[in-house]
């Protein structure tokens, strides 16, 4: 593991070749476009899968952000927006593996079973720095409805980014950059 | 006797609202400019110097450090000799809070039923009102915002007298660990012990509005203080909980007498995005 932080550039939607390419604690950033969704969001595209209807938004390669910004102030393109905790997402997250979702970003713990669906299908979870709301959204520079205008800030929304900060957390091969990170530097025995 | 007007209070509530969610503490962000030259980890290090960017940049554009502006919780210390008038004191309180989040583009996050209906306020009340009595015939207005990612990660633990110190810093720090990254640390570890268990949970909470730096006056408590600081911080959490030598910046301990037969501790952990503003009236 190297102790400089040498950053990758990287493109979406993401390419099976290049998500091989990225490993745990790699600082990454982002640009093109991303899918915002939280919650709500998450519960509405499982429950269509579910019933065998056709998602609103072509998950492939694609790489959703967990966020729920705060409002836009007059002259800006987004409010703040910065990640949210990705836990809450853990029991939707696998399914949209599967239908071939490759990238993640938001912050916090996942289970197992997220890790083994990154394995399985080749995707990556990242993470922003939680709370740096402000500097985050420098790197917001455009901002679409998709689907479920209805939720509010809930909606899932295309974000086009450039230069987005963020950390490999979860890789290919199921390393979790917060165990390594957290055990390299514990001074308890 | 001296007469306040309700309507000074929405005002001053509603500025505190957007000064609290849009700057951050000074002390609190020297803190952190300390911590980043001493940080092990160069991630670490890097996190650290994104995270004052961000508050310097929030400041600088007037807007929220973090998009989640919580739950509105307000202090209120009311003198005895003061008098409101012009209506009712907590109506005109979520009226300021109301007026500060929609006017200060601030997110609403509060949904009025907890478990059937969640269905979102629109203007993030009602905020959680704590009043304490004082002498004289001021009234001080603390207001501190809380988002979720660090609300969900605090723990309430009603030990044995016989569990004692060890029994004290063992919950601490094992909620600490196991919070990880989850409440976006360097967190301040606020610690209520004693009373009963609505109290502890209270002097927790209450704790997060002293200033980071500053020590609970008893001797045994700050040292106990400056002894969990320094736990805490080998867990290796580090900070965002991507491992480092910086995952708290402070451990505030308020206590309160108890039973004979109790030893209540309660966890409350904020995150680096630590939002307070106050205000005397
Ligand atoms: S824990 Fe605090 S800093 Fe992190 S996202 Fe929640 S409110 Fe923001």
């Amino acid at each position: 593991m190297s102790e400089q932080a040498v950053i990758k550039y990287i493109k979406t939607p993401l390419t099976e070749e290049t998500v091989k390419g990225l490993h745990a604690g790699d600082v990454v950033r982002i640009s093109g476009p991303i899918y915002t969704a939280r919650d709500a969001a998450h519960k509405r595209l499982t429950e269509a899968l579910a019933r065998g209807e056709k998602l609103p938004l072509d998950l492939t390669d694609n790489v959703i952000y967990y966020v729920g910004p705060s409002p836009t102030k007059p002259g800006e393109v987004v409010g703040s927006a910065g990640p949210t905790t990705s836990g809450r997402m853990d029991k939707y997250t696998p399914t949209l593996i599967e239908q071939g979702m490759r990238g993640m970003i938001g912050k916090g713990l996942r289970s197992q079973e997220v890790i083994d669906a990154c394995v399985k299908h080749g995707a990556v979870y990242f993470v922003a720095i939680g709370g740096a709301a402000a500097v985050i959204s420098q790197s917001i520079k455009g901002e679409e409805m998709i689907a479920y205008e209805d939720l509010g800030p809930e909606a899932i929304r295309r974000y086009e980014v450039e230069d987005f900060p963020a950390i490999v957390c979860i890789d290919t091969e199921g390393n979790d950059f917060y165990k390594e990170g957290i055990a390299k530097y514990s001074k308890e025995k | 006797m001296r007469e306040i007007n309700v309507s000074e209070v929405t005002k001053t509530v509603s500025k505190l609202c957007m000064d609290s969610c849009y700057y951050l503490p000074e002390e609190l962000l020297a803190k952190f400019k300390n911590a980043a030259a001493e940080e092990e980890s160069p991630l670490g290090r890097e996190i650290l110097g994104t995270i004052i960017e961000n508050a310097e940049l929030a400041k600088r554009k007037a807007v929220p450090i973090c998009q989640d502006t919580g739950l509105t919780v307000v202090f209120m210390e009311i003198g005895q000799d003061v008098h409101f008038v012009g209506g009712d004191l907590y109506t005109a309180i979520h009226a300021g809070v109301a007026d500060g989040y929609v006017n200060g583009y601030l997110r609403k996050s509060s949904v009025d039923d907890p478990l059937f209906i969640r269905k979102n306020t629109n203007d993030n009340t009602p905020a959680i009102i704590h009043t304490t009595i004082v002498p004289g015939d001021k009234v001080k207005i603390t207001v501190c915002p809380k988002g979720c990612g660090s609300e969900n990660m605090g723990a309430m633990k009603m030990l044995k007298p016989a569990d004692g110190v060890e029994g004290v810093i063992k919950f601490v720090v094992d909620t600490v660990r196991s919070a990880g990254p989850n409440p976006c640390p360097p967190v301040t570890v606020g610690v209520g012990i004693g009373g009963n268990m609505e109290k502890a949970a209270l002097l927790a909470k209450y704790s997060l509005t002293r200033k980071v730096g500053e020590h609970n006056a008893n001797p045994q408590y700050a040292e106990l203080e400056a002894k969990l600081l320094e736990l805490v911080n080998k867990t290796g959490v580090g900070p965002s909980g991507l491992g480092g030598s910086t995952t708290a910046v402070a451990v505030n301990i308020e206590y309160a007498p108890t039973h004979i037969g109790g030893l209540p501790v309660a966890v409350n952990l904020n995150c680096h995005a630590a939002r307070r503003a106050e205000a005397e009236i």
